[in-house]
């Protein structure tokens, strides 16, 4: 199949000129006809946290639109400038709060790659699992919420039911529910807990029949069809120039995934497939992330046998000049207490350069650019953050829809503010 | 690295010729300070031993230096069956404009502005270059290395 599609969504492009994320009514209509401007957001149940949206507004349909964002904004770049490499992980999934594994995952990734240290490949298994499950957690809390902002108060619970199970998974491995810092430079903090594989196939057994259920209510639901079905309408090329990625790409007929496209930890050895759906509306994107919850726990198994096979082998890289030693040889090792306490106190240094690296988190292209100086801190850190792309496709997206699917369709994008604002 | 002056030509090349149809990222960087002592991981003073000086630190190497204050990266990706990613660099001193890319991809809008908004890169020909993430009255680009950390200013904090 090809990757960009020959089909059309909808002729030309529809990318607002001249400013492409802003729908400007033109003045003359706004002063002989009836617009009212609505401000929407930041503080509404259903813009996804503090997105703001100033909507003119004709009747019913939305003619004018320009998204507001840097409600969230906390300087997560510039405060780990400030820290030494190893304490700024604990920044880097704090900026999407949703997929934490995934940010906390490129952020070490890209140190490593300036590093240029190997790692274990039980430890980039074990990555992936948690990469994946995060990816399903993540797709759980959009369908919860998403739905909940279209009527479907009951999905909410549901999904989060099943959340909660990857919550209980997470906190075995990291010993945290919510960033755990559990992915160090080098491999994991600690080696996953024996009973860890089997737990977390009991959650492999159990996700594929939640997904049959959840489709099972919406998609016979014509309240749902109703309110998803050829809206938010965005074709491959509007897609791509606006800088779109994952599930909005997969969406509109793209059949682009990094994980299969450019594969990075060991995903060429995995088997899965990559949905691809050709309507461009908003139930081609909910149709893509539950087809990809259930190939992310396809992947999950496939990690979960291999990890198996390499139980009792190392979990981090043996370089101690990045990792820090074994606790049990500080008391015997003077060594060990040295190298302890340089990484402790000043931080391992990385060599100086600049990388950038991507992955395919749960909203799609998820980029970290990095500089160092050769030095025990970060020079700059830059995050590509996926929601902030898909924002820019508001007003795309919205053309000619009605104010209560402008509910639908920003839901849609996926958008989490903390990823957008940083 | 790309003359500043030709980056729109370049890059509409890179678009049409090459294939590469998505801007992925445009990441600037301030290099202030870049090798000198006392910023990151020269925490060594020239002057001698401090407590708090790693030995194994401090002005023992100094990095490359860098042709002038400001880069911007542009990190562009070719989705298509042969994917590539490119890094495309210009160098800019303070306050130089450079041309917006918003012809070129419609994804620069926002990543332009974030560039203004934190650290104060003039995108010549950008049709709505306004702050992004900041309050539109605020003064400064907080991404600057000469922007304190927790410079944000207490109000009345100094007032009687």
């Amino acid at each position: 199949m090809a990757v960009v599609p020959s089909t059309r969504i909808y002729e030309g492009t529809r990318i607002p000129h001249p400013v492409p994320t802003i729908l400007e009514v033109d003045l003359e209509k706004h002063s002989l006809e009836d617009i009212l401007t609505v401000n929407f957001g930041p503080n509404h149940p259903s813009t996804h946290g503090v997105l703001r949206l100033i909507v003119d507004l004709d009747g019913e349909t939305v003619v004018g639109i320009r998204a507001v964002i840097g409600y969230l904004h906390t300087g997560f770049e510039k405060n780990m400038e400030a820290k030494s490499w190893w304490k700024s992980i604990t920044y880097a999934p704090r900026i999407d709060y949703v997929s934490f594994h995934a940010n906390e995952l490129l952020y070490v990734l890209a140190i490593e790659k300036l590093l240029g240290i190997d790692v274990p490949r039980r430890a980039t298994w074990a990555r992936m699992a948690l990469a994946e499950l995060t990816r399903i957690h993540s797709h759980l809390v959009w369908l919860g919420t998403s739905a909940l902002e279209i009527g479907a108060i009951s999905m909410f619970w549901y999904a989060f039911d099943d959340r909660d199970s990857i919550l209980d998974l997470f906190e075995m491995a990291g010993g945290a529910r919510m960033h755990a810092r559990y992915v160090q430079v080098g491999g994991l903090a600690e080696d996953l807990p024996p009973a860890f594989t089997a737990e977390a196939r009991k959650f492999c057994d159990q996700m594929p029949k939640s997904v049959d259920e959840y489709e099972a209510i919406l998609d016979r639901q014509a309240i749902w069809l109703e309110r998803t079905k050829g809206i938010g309408l965005l074709s491959a090329e509007d897609a791509l120039a606006l800088g779109q990625s994952g599930p909005m790409l997969r969406a509109s007929g793209v059949n682009w995934d990094l994980r299969k496209n450019m594969p990075y930890l060991a995903y060429d050895e995995v088997e899965f497939d990559v949905p691809v759906y050709r309507n461009g509306d908003v139930y081609d994107r909910y149709k893509v992330r539950m087809d990809e919850m259930r190939q992310s726990v396809r992947i999950v198994r496939q990690c979960l046998d291999r990890l198996d096979e390499m139980d009792g082998e190392p979990w981090v890289a043996d370089d101690r000049k990045v990792v820090l030693p074994p606790r049990h040889e500080l008391h015997t090792s003077m060594e060990s207490l040295i190298h302890h306490f340089k990484i402790v106190t000043e931080g391992f240094t990385v060599p100086e350069g600049e990388v950038y690296v991507v992955i395919e988190s749960p909203r799609g292209e998820n980029g970290c650019y990095i500089v160092s100086d050769g030095g025990a801190r970060p020079w700059r850190v830059k995050f590509r953050a996926p929601s902030f792309a898909a924002l820019q496709a508001t007003a795309t997206a919205v053309q000619n829809c009605l104010i209560a699917d402008l509910v639908a369709v920003a839901g849609s994008l996926d958008p989490v503010m903390g990823d957008a604002d940083r | 690295m790309v003359d500043p002056a030709r980056l729109e030509e370049a890059c509409t090349y890179l678009r049409d010729e090459k294939g590469f149809n998505v801007l992925s990222d445009i990441a600037p960087t301030d290099y202030l300070g870049w090798g000198e002592q006392g910023v990151s991981g020269y925490i060594g003073s020239a002057s001698g031993r401090d407590l708090n000086v790693p030995g194994s630190q401090g002005l023992a190497r100094v990095p490359d230096p860098k042709p002038t204050r400001f880069s911007v990266s542009y990190h562009l990706l070719r989705v298509g069956d042969d994917p590539a990613r490119l890094r495309v660099q210009v160098w800019l001193a303070d306050g130089e404009p450079v041309a917006s890319l918003v012809p070129v991809w419609p994804a620069a809008d926002w990543f332009e502005r974030e560039a203004w908004d934190m650290m104060g890169i003039p995108f010549a020909g950008h049709p709505n270059l306004l702050r992004i993430l900041m309050p539109e009255d605020w003064e400064g680009h907080p991404l600057r290395k000469d922007y304190p950390l927790g410079g944000e200013p207490v109000r009345f904090s100094d007032e009687d």
